[in-house]
């Protein structure tokens, strides 16, 4: 290989778009362009010229400053030191840049990992061993909820020559030599590995798993996978961040990876201010401690925005491969789209559709690909669920990325800007959206929680398509005209969307449901229904139903009653079955 | 070329012109984004920026548009600087161009300091989340959509509706609940009508806040590419006075569409690939490098908070500008025409109305206990109006149920007492909220399910 450091010159500059003059590169090398040495990489070869992308401002260059290549392409550094971090889209760590100043200026030299801080290192092979790729030579207690497994590199496998001892090291000292059949090769506690190459593992594996959310209206009506991919659509008032948020603070993940791509810079910062203190339900620690966040805010670099999807999930990869369970939410991937077509716009390619370059399905698709639950060494299982906002113009879905999206996604978690407006949240459409993981998640269900899941779920699903089709009528001619049973349909979706689909992801007990408590208060509302066809058929009149107090209880059941709290949820039970006796016999 | 007396490169001669673009040939060592001084054959000095740039050829965009260029004699001059702003507090009071020169007739305030008028972007680590709640004194506002400090929101207005009005009773409404600090407010106005800035002037002068007003002016009949830098150069003066002077400026920036309509006919000028409606693909990023230069930054004490007033073309909401805008900003104030023709002033409509930063804004110790619940209760109620209006206008009003004639009059409450207001009304946020308690008094106690039974208790029937 041609390690020789190769120099050339800039040509022209427009905005994030640099031509150069550098022979012998290779298309994605990464590059450092002018006196800053900014970092850009390459995207196209126009005749005798490369196009350089650049990563930061680019305000100030001149033709004739030199160009040089690093002969590696852009890359992230895998290692100790990630976990409660934030990065920006080329992997810069911000909270190292604060101490440079509030504001984001250019600054040469500084790595992604700290190199000067020494980790507790333990050993867990001894010499001897036999190891291949992603074997685990030791690990880094990182904070009380993840510990960090120091992997043998792609593409590396033999036998333990020297394995040092439990102590401190930094990140550049080599803890272990492998012997090869090439020679002996020394690993450091990190590696790097190119962003836009999805890292190895042995295959791709089935499971029915669910992922619980702790938000109703996902886990009970449109579940997802441990492994799965999901999106979520939704014009600009209908809470698409506020859902991120929630899903990335309780998805029963190891590890969430959450990007903030081309978004506001404070609700980066309201991440940063809530994550410390929020405690993981499951764990009881600091949520911040299984996070790490990838920012890079509308007014960052536009290419820094492009790349930063893959920066995410490269690392999302790295600690699959130590046997993890990881959530990555991007949050937009509308505004990574854009980056796309901005760049596209730069370097005077074609449009497709709307302006976006014609290769922006495959994009999509080789991003929520590297998604799944894989086995990534012998007997090794770990997962990534991706997450993606999307952004559409105008909150219309018949855009080209919602579009592309779908293709490519098997959870659809449409938010609607009417139900918004009526402040109901999270505003799921239950007409919108579907899930095709329902027929596979339906055995774990049914295997922990109840038998017939899959049926007592239509229920709802038929619940709310007969209530769309009497609301059509409510509209020409009001409620009163319907019959009592009609009129129970009725409120019976009323109840389900106001006591069990809304939820409050800023009250201390609403805000984390668990599939138990799901299960039991679906329960409740469906006795509900039950004794009040019963009470309809014995000739109890309707309107007094409808004036039951036991109403407002279930409607208040997920804001009284605490997840631990489930029998007093029976005893709520037995008091509605009482009630419904009483109005029988007293006509209460 | 010839070089004068500063050093700095002085060319003759463009090779051609293209809207507000020129492009120089032959051009040596010039940056990119460069400032640049193009001189007219009269000798008038116009500034200019470097576009885009390589070995033989310079593309420039002038500010003060091409008109009166010609091929031979038009002189070009390279300062070696990107467009800069000199920064002072002296600036307050005054009324400034584009590029911060004075147009008040008074002498050119003395800067402090030089500043890059694209600045940089705030590390999202060293932002401070913002809370403070700020009172407008418009219970529509305050209580629905507040407002915070370091927030940026947007008034998405029409042509023809009261944006101004409501932005000046803004102006001299705004404090902080408990203490009396006035805000400093830079005023951006981009591409706006005469009437519209004496509107303006004179508002400030009535109120005596003139002095802590600096007004960055670009009429309707100034050159629109001009309007390209006012909110650049607005926002660098705000980070200086925010973040080194510790001022808590306002900064208000009218009319954005004005500006997106410039950075339209510059790409078209360019040549570039149009996305939606022919705005640049860059449109999103760009107008972001306006919004984000707002909020607070941890250790300091001083803030941004932006109001942008956009007219949204057509009444549109899902237009490019609205829409792109939407996505950045922190919610937004939409204005309607139906509640305007009905004669109630502010006609904010409150559906599609938001504040994002309101939650953490209110509430104890903020505004008061019951505000949260409150504001989502009405929300809740007031979105069911619509339903009962709809119904109504089928069946008629007499067939409708009770609870359905309530809520038709809790809505009629809610337009005429709570959202209309006098021009000159200042509610205080405790009137605001014992206001919105009134008007629920037209529904049934059980109607109110997103209150707390204590909360019904304490504030229903206080006065």
């Amino acid at each position: 290989m041609n390690k020789e450091i190769k120099e050339g010159k800039i040509i022209s500059i427009s905005g994030p778009v640099v031509l150069a003059e550098l022979p012998g590169v290779r298309m994605r090398d990464l590059v450092m362009i002018g006196e800053t040495e900014l970092i850009g990489e390459v995207i196209e070869f126009r005749k005798e010229k490369v196009v350089i992308q650049v990563f930061e401002e680019t305000l100030g260059l001149k033709p004739g400053e030199k160009v040089f290549s690093t002969n590696n392409p852009l890359s992230v550094e895998l290692g100790p030191g990630m976990v409660g971090k934030t990065f920006d889209g080329i992997q810069r760590p911000l909270q190292v840049f604060q101490e440079h100043g509030a504001f984001i200026s250019p600054l040469k030299g500084i790595k992604a990992l700290s190199r000067e801080k020494e980790w507790e290192f333990n050993p867990e092979v001894k010499v001897g061993d036999a190891v291949q790729e992603n074997s685990i030579l030791g690990n880094v207690k990182e904070s009380e909820l993840i510990t960090t497994r120091i992997l043998v590199p792609p593409g590396i496998s033999g036998k333990i020559k020297k394995i040092k001892s439990k102590g401190k090291y930094t990140i550049e000292e080599p803890v272990a030599e492998i012997e090869t059949d090439s020679g002996i090769t020394s690993v450091k506690m990190y590696q790097v590995w190119p962003i836009r190459q999805p890292r190895h593992f042995i295959k791709r594996v089935f499971s029915n798993d669910q992922l619980i959310t702790g938000t109703r209206v996902l886990d009970f009506l449109f579940p997802i996978k441990r492994g799965g991919v999901a999106a979520i659509p939704g014009g600009f008032v209908a809470g698409k961040t506020m859902l991120q948020h929630s899903l990335a603070k309780w998805i029963a993940a190891d590890i969430i990876i959450y990007v903030g791509c081309g978004e506001r810079g404070n609700e980066m910062t309201q991440v940063l201010e809530e994550f410390p203190q929020l405690i993981d339900p499951r764990s009881g620690r600091p949520l911040i401690e299984r996070t790490i966040l990838i920012a890079n805010t509308s007014n960052m670099p536009v290419t820094a925005r492009e790349s930063s999807i893959y920066t995410g999930i490269t690392i999302a990869e790295y600690f699959r491969d130590m046997g993890y369970d990881v959530a990555i939410m991007a949050d937009s991937t509308s505004r990574w789209a854009e980056a796309l077509r901005e760049i596209s716009g730069r370097l005077e390619e074609i449009p497709a559709e709307e302006g976006f370059p014609s290769y922006l399905a495959s994009r999509l698709a080789e991003f929520y690909e590297r998604a799944g639950l894989m086995e990534v060494h012998p007997g090794r299982l770990g997962s990534i669920t991706a997450i993606g906002a999307v952004s559409p113009q105008g909150g219309d879905f018949s855009e080209p990325v919602t579009q592309n999206t779908k293709r490519f996604i098997r959870a659809f978690w449409a938010l609607d800007k009417n139900l918004a407006g009526a402040r109901h949240f999270p505003a799921i459409s239950w007409l919108e959206s579907y899930s095709e993981y329902i027929d596979e998640v339906k055995d774990w269900w049914h295997v922990n929680y109840r038998k017939d899941w899959l049926s007592y779920r239509m229920k709802a699903v038929e619940i709310f398509q007969k209530d769309q089709k009497l609301q059509q009528i409510v509209k020409l001619v009001g409620p009163d005209a319907l019959p009592d049973d009609e009129r129970l349909i009725l409120l019976i979706a009323d109840l389900l969307k106001v006591a069990f689909l809304q939820q409050n992801a800023f009250d201390d007990i609403d805000m984390y449901c668990t599939p138990e408590k799901q299960i039991k208060m679906f329960e409740l509302i469906m006795k509900f229904f039950d004794e009040s066809e019963k009470s309809l058929q014995d000739g109890v009149p309707f309107h007094q139903i409808q004036g039951m107090e036991i109403l407002s209880s279930l409607k208040r059941m997920k804001i009284e009653y605490r997840n631990d709290q489930l029998p007093e949820l029976d005893t709520l039970g037995d008091k509605m079955v009482k009630d419904f006796q009483n109005i029988k016999e007293f006509g209460l | 070329m010839e070089i004068n007396t500063f050093g700095k490169k002085i060319y003759t001669g463009i090779d051609g012109i293209s809207g507000p673009i020129l492009v120089v040939k032959g051009v040596k060592d010039v940056c990119y984004g460069e400032r640049v001084k193009v001189i007219t054959p009269d000798g008038v000095r116009r500034t200019a920026q470097v576009l885009a740039v390589n070995e033989e050829q310079a593309v420039i965009q002038v500010f003060q548009g091409t008109f009166g260029l010609d091929k031979g004699n038009t002189k070009i001059i390279f300062e070696t600087k990107p467009i800069e702003l000199g920064v002072t507090t002296k600036m307050l009071g005054r009324t400034l161009n584009a590029l911060g020169d004075p147009i008040d007739g008074g002498p050119p305030p003395v800067a402090e300091k030089y500043l890059n008028i694209y600045g940089n972007p705030i590390n999202p680590c060293s932002r401070e989340y913002p809370r403070d709640f700020i009172q407008t004194g418009i219970s529509v506002i305050d209580g629905m959509n507040t407002v915070v400090r370091g927030q940026k929101l947007p008034i998405f207005s029409g042509a023809g509706l009261p944006h101004n009005m409501l932005t000046s009773q803004i102006i001299r409404q705004a404090r902080l609940l408990d203490d009396k600090e006035k805000f400093i407010i830079i005023f951006a106005a981009m591409g706006i009508k005469n009437d519209e800035a004496s509107y303006f002037q004179r508002s400030f002068e009535e109120t005596g806040v003139l002095n802590n007003v600096v007004f960055f002016l670009n009429l309707a009949n100034d050159p629109p590419i001009e309007r390209l830098i006012v909110p650049h150069s607005a926002l660098t003066l705000a980070e200086y006075l925010a973040f080194e002077k510790d001022m808590h400026v306002l900064v208000i920036l009218t009319d954005m569409t004005n500006y997106c309509e410039a950075l339209r006919e510059v790409s078209g000028a360019r040549e570039e690939i149009p996305s939606r409606k022919g705005y640049p693909g860059y449109l999103y990023s760009n107008l972001a490098m306006i919004y984000e230069r707002t909020g607070r930054i941890k250790g300091i004490n001083g803030s941004i908070t932006q109001i942008p007033i956009l007219t949204m073309p057509n009444d549109d909401i899902t237009h490019p500008i609205p829409d792109l805008t939407g996505y950045i900003t922190e919610g937004q104030i939409v204005l309607s025409r139906e509640l305007n023709s009905l004669g109630i002033y502010p006609p904010v409509t409150v559906l599609p109305s938001l504040s994002r930063l309101m939650k953490d804004g209110i509430g104890e110790g903020r505004t008061r206990e019951d505000h949260p619940h409150l504001s989502s209760q009405l929300y809740g109620s007031y979105a069911y109006v619509s339903n009962a209006r709809s119904l109504a206008s089928v069946i008629g009003e007499e067939e409708l149920s009770e609870l359905d004639k309530d809520y038709i009059k809790f809505g009629e409450g809610f337009e005429k007492e709570f959202i209309n207001q006098d021009f000159n009304e200042n509610r205080d946020i405790e009137q605001t909220l014992n206001m919105g308690w009134k008007i629920l008094r037209n529904l049934p106690d059980s109607e109110l399910t997103r209150v707390t039974t204590k909360e019904i208790e304490k504030y229903r029937y206080s006065e």
